[in-house]
């Protein structure tokens, strides 16, 4: 079963080409499946959603897809500009890593990845990784991080005797939504293909929000409802790719530009249903990747990217002090991932990578830190009949300079290096792998893991304000996973593909990073001072029926209960308490109807109470909330172009909800797409 | 395969099962007797908790001293119909006539209420509203924004008829003012500059002298960076104190006379109350935090190590002190971590330990009332 890597890549364009095929003639065409090399084989596969089911579902940006998938919080500030995060596992945010087409994205300034500013417009491919990403061939930074999510843009893939593909897309909804982007697909050689995608996007961020308030006998004590100020953006993103394969290998190029201006509409408090904050951003970047097999055994991996980020923050609000800063940021980062096959069932890799990040702003007395990170990373893999495993250690040296002028804190020592080293074991049981006569086939798994990693203190940690706080250790977390899967595929029948998965886990996190005032005025500082024990469990189940030709109906259903408590000192009044934002259950449904040219998608997402504070007391209490969102498409070809109309109506039962304190969502509203093929 | 199906239907009771919306009821308060009852001409105490910025969690607090039940968050039950309860950041209180003003900074208004019980009266209409001080029928708020020039904005003092509670007029003060009294018909007001430090202006470091009858600023008193509280003394002087440049100059103490600086105390100083001839004072955060006496006649401290405090519910963050004004009573208010309940501590006279409880979020703001 040894194949090349170029098979791997195959199978990647076979699936998608049996699946654009499922879309047309709704028959079952399932994903070939080719198995890779050992070093780029996953031992505990991922959560993924990709391809048509990833249109079907009515998310704006990759902040909303993550939402189904299990063990992850979304934190959504609401509205289309309102910064949208991601937490696994009660972890917290700063322990995610968010890889785009293979290469980690950065944010040293304040380590949050604003996900709500990456579209799903052209998408292929989203998976999440608890842990790691399992296998061995990869950069050393995938090895760094507590969870893992990979956006991969779609590949461009050419119907026989077609050399270009053109796809034009626009959207219009509430809030004043008005989405454009094309696609530009071009086969220039046989090797080589490009992609240019550019998207425009503008909202008024207007919607009519509610709170209320009854007494306790009923009656309305108050009940208001006001529009959303000042969460309006508008934003141009272009996205050029150019993919090549040589023999046994294979290389991309991409060119990545975001632009945005937009309000901060900020929390809803009091007399205040206005504020005045704006911020503009331009995040660009170039990366490069090559990978090729030296030879049968040896498979080697280059990456190199350069990215320049700028942020512009206003306070315009006449009610507020006057700020206008400006950060610039950069980093550039060079990756080598070198992968052996020491033998038919065991390989090893080494992966070397360096970053360096630099922060400069217009500030006053800034400290204009520039940081030095070497990661290296040993990973084995071995893989028998009744056990896969993996090991890896990943070593992280990291030297933050600072501008000589930057003054300390008195009880502050100057130097701050970091050296640590982070291991993990990933093992699988694939205690049923049987392929029947018929075509159908089950498998069933267990796998476990446990792994340590760390998060740096970000630079807005370290160097906030004018004092410096290098003192600060990295945040350590934990990890024991144990779980199992089970997959069934029938070629007959009602039932044709049944999928489960179940982990439960233990987290720890220790010296978790924590914001102090200083206890004077318009100081804080940051403290290592938390201490969190996480206990959770995550299912995930999916199902095709086929009830009748051309009727496929497809399930998925997802629900975590993750029990995230404070230990941090018994002295406190919260101590034992669940962490801030992280719900004691939640999950999301998808049903997804398709006959003949007609797709109906019903999504829910479900959270369950919480706490907006530290403290479990009422006054921190936070109501469940739960949405439901409706989409419908209608793909028809008018001579030989393809086209398709969509609808799409989100909180169909207007509930109105806040994610977080003072942020209130949108209530019911819709958006209708138009899309062309050419 | 059946056994898998009842997997499903598991997860689906799972999520009915799991609780679901209600409608919000208006926050009633949560009482506990202290166990101290205290008959003197003193009711109640009341306290302004902050809050912590955002989250719009200002929360008024009373202590009845007569049965020494201390209730959290009386507003909202109080005043069920107002959108948003209390507000953001709850920032002085004070009790005048027969009215208790709150200062709400984030939500940029000052509430007025009846002083009784707690109804509110109305609000007023103040930006970035920071502290208060009365007379003759006015009440006097500082606040950060007054008039924009090209470096930063400088500060104002609004003055607000106290029976229609409708602004008069305006001062333009110094940057970012803060505490301010009234003391012979003139008021006084300290500059702190607090936002410039993280900007080349500097700290701000005078006092702006307003004469109360024409309502301009007469004279500014030059006293140290970053001036934050100004108090009357019982000999007709004001005390101010200036939190320093958090860098090469310390916090220290003043004492103004006439409209000049005439003595200093080398003592870091976050707030202080009178009694008698005693200044008590709070610095510090954690085991490190100083109760300190001060004899406002000498100018010598007394005592360094005031207040003592159960070993198993130390001080976490010192940010507010209030003295009884008829039995001696030393109330400390704790901020604790500044995002969950922080606690009040009471100490008899003699610094000796009485009994604490939870308070809001941010205690730090306190005022008595009287019969």
């Amino acid at each position: 079963m040894k194949l090349l890597s170029i098979g791997f890549l195959l199978s990647c364009s076979l699936a998608a080409f049996a699946q654009t095929i499922q879309k047309d003639s709704i028959t079952t065409i399932e994903e070939v499946v080719v198995t890779a090399r050992l070093p780029l084989r996953e031992i505990v596969p991922s959560q993924k959603l990709k391809g048509a089911e990833l249109e079907r579902l009515n998310s704006q940006s990759v902040a909303d897809a993550l939402r189904f998938f299990s063990g992850v919080q979304l934190k959504d500030y609401g509205g289309v500009g309102g910064i949208k995060t991601v937490d696994i596992r009660s972890m917290g945010t700063h322990h995610i890593g968010i890889f785009y087409d293979g290469i980690e994205l950065g944010n040293a300034q304040n380590g949050q990845i604003d996900l709500g500013q990456y579209s799903l417009d052209n998408i292929g491919e989203i998976s999440m990784y608890n842990g790691q990403k399992s296998a061995i061939f990869q950069p050393a930074s995938d090895f760094g991080n507590a969870g893992s999510v990979y956006i991969r843009t779609r590949q461009p893939r050419f119907t026989e005797g077609k050399n270009y593909n053109l796809k034009l897309k626009a959207k219009y909804g509430s809030s004043d939504l008005f989405r454009f982007s094309t696609l530009w697909e071009q086969r220039i050689s046989t090797a080589v293909s490009s992609s240019l995608n550019a998207e425009y996007i503008t909202s008024s961020g207007k919607y009519k929000f509610n709170y209320r308030r009854v007494t306790p006998n009923g009656e309305v004590a108050y009940d208001t409802t006001a529009v959303r100020e000042n969460g309006d953006v508008r934003a141009e993103r272009v996205d050029l790719n150019i993919n090549g394969i040589i023999l046994r290998g294979y290389w991309n190029a991409k060119a990545y530009l975001y632009h945005s201006q937009r309000g901060i509409p900020g929390a809803i408090v009091n007399n205040v249903w206005r504020r005045g904050e704006r911020q503009g951003d331009m995040n660009t970047f170039v990366q490069g990747r090559f990978q090729k097999d030296i030879s049968d055994r040896f498979s080697t991996q280059w990456l190199a990217k350069y990215a320049f980020y700028r942020t512009h923050y206003v306070n315009r609000d006449t009610m507020m002090l006057p700020i206008d800063n400006r950060y610039w940021q950069q980093e550039l980062y060079l990756s080598t991932a070198n992968a052996y096959e020491i033998m038919r069932n065991w390989s090893a890799s080494v992966s070397y990578d360096f970053r360096w990040n630099k922060l400069n702003a217009d500030t006053y007395r800034f400290a204009f830190p520039t940081r030095f990170s070497h990661l290296v990373s040993l990973a084995t893999a071995l893989d028998l009949k009744w056990m896969k495993a993996q090991v890896s250690v990943l070593g992280s040296f990291v030297h933050d300079r600072l501008h000589p002028r930057t003054e300390f804190l008195e009880e502050v020592t100057r130097t701050n290096n970091i050296n640590k080293f982070t291991p993990a074991l990933f093992i699988d049981f694939p205690l049923v792998d049987k392929l029947y006569n018929d075509g159908s086939s089950a498998t069933f798994s267990l796998r476990a893991f446990a792994k340590r990693s760390f998060r740096m203190p970000t630079f807005n940690d370290l160097y906030y304000t004018d004092l410096g706080n290098a003192n600060l250790k990295p945040e350590s977390a934990l990890q024991y996973d144990f779980g199992v899967r089970f997959d069934k595929r029938y070629n007959k029948g009602l039932m044709r593909n049944f999928h489960f998965q179940a982990d439960g886990y233990y987290n720890t996190i220790h010296d978790k990073i924590i914001a102090y005032p200083k206890g004077q005025q318009f100081r804080w500082t940051m403290l290592n001072l938390g201490k969190v024990h996480i206990t959770g469990l995550d299912v995930m189940t999916s199902v095709s029926l086929q009830p009748m030709k051309n009727l496929l109906v497809t399930g998925r259903l997802q629900y975590t209960y993750q029990d995230a408590r404070d230990v941090t000192d018994k002295a406190d009044v919260f101590y034992n308490d669940q962490i801030p934002y992280i719900p004691y259950h939640s999950g999301s449904a998808i049903v997804n109807v398709a006959y003949k040219n007609w797709t109906l998608n019903y999504s829910f997402i479900y959270s369950g109470k919480r706490y907006n504070q530290q403290e479990n007391i009422a006054y921190n209490y936070m109501q469940p909330w739960y949405t439901s969102d409706l989409s419908l498409q209608y793909d028809f070809k008018v001579c030989t172009t393809r086209m398709r109309i969509t609808a799409e109506v989100n909180n169909v039962f207007d509930q109105k909800y806040d994610v977080i304190l003072n942020y209130p969502m949108p209530g019911i509203n819709g958006v209708v797409g138009f899309q062309v093929e050419l | 395969m059946k056994h898998l199906k009842y997997i499903i239907y598991l997860l689906f009771v799972a999520f009915v099962a799991s609780s679901c919306r209600e409608n919000d009821i208006i926050i009633y308060p949560t009482e506990n007797n202290v166990g101290d009852k205290l008959v003197s001409n003193y009711l109640g105490l009341y306290v302004l908790n902050e809050g912590n910025m955002g989250s719009n969690k200002a929360t008024l607090d009373y202590l009845d001293l007569s049965t020494g039940v201390y209730s959290r968050n009386i507003y909202p039950s109080r005043n069920p119909n107002l959108i948003k309860e209390l507000g953001d950041v709850g920032n002085d209180v004070q009790i005048y006539g027969n009215s208790l003003w709150m200062v709400i900074n984030m939500s940029h208004k000052v509430e007025v209420a009846d002083a009784k019980t707690a109804v509110s009266r109305g609000h007023v209409d103040i930006p970035n509203c920071r502290y208060l001080a009365f007379d003759g029928g006015f009440a006097y708020v500082s606040t950060y924004v007054g008039l924009p020039n090209s470096e930063s904005v400088l500060g104002a003092v609004y003055k607000v008829d106290t029976a229609s509670l409708k602004v008069v007029d305006k001062c333009i003060v110094g940057y970012q003012p803060d505490e301010l009294v009234v003391n012979k018909g003139k008021l006084y007001v300290a500059n702190s500059g607090g936002y410039n430090g993280m900007k080349a202006i500097g700290y701000d470091n005078r006092v702006s002298v307003i004469d109360l009858k024409t309502f301009k600023v007469t004279n500014t008193i030059k006293v140290a960076p970053n001036l934050f509280r100004v108090r009357n003394d019982k000999y007709g002087r004001l005390w101010v104190s200036s939190r320093g440049d958090m860098k090469r100059i310390p916090s220290k103490l003043f004492i103004v006379e006439n409209d000049v600086v005439v003595d200093s105390l080398d003592s870091r100083t976050d707030g202080f109350d009178f009694r008698g001839d005693s200044l008590i004072s709070y610095s510090g955060r954690g085991a490190k935090t100083k109760f300190k006496v001060i004899d406002i006649r000498t100018m010598k401290m007394v005592n360094d190590d005031f207040l003592k405090f159960p070993t198993d519910v130390p001080i976490k963050t010192a940010y507010g002190i209030i003295i009884h004004p008829a039995t001696g009573d030393v109330y400390v208010m704790d901020a604790t971590n500044y995002v969950s309940s922080g606690k009040i501590y009471c100490f008899d006279k003699d610094g000796n330990y009485k009994w604490h409880t939870l308070t809001g979020d941010i205690p730090g703001h306190a005022c008595f009332l009287m019969k």
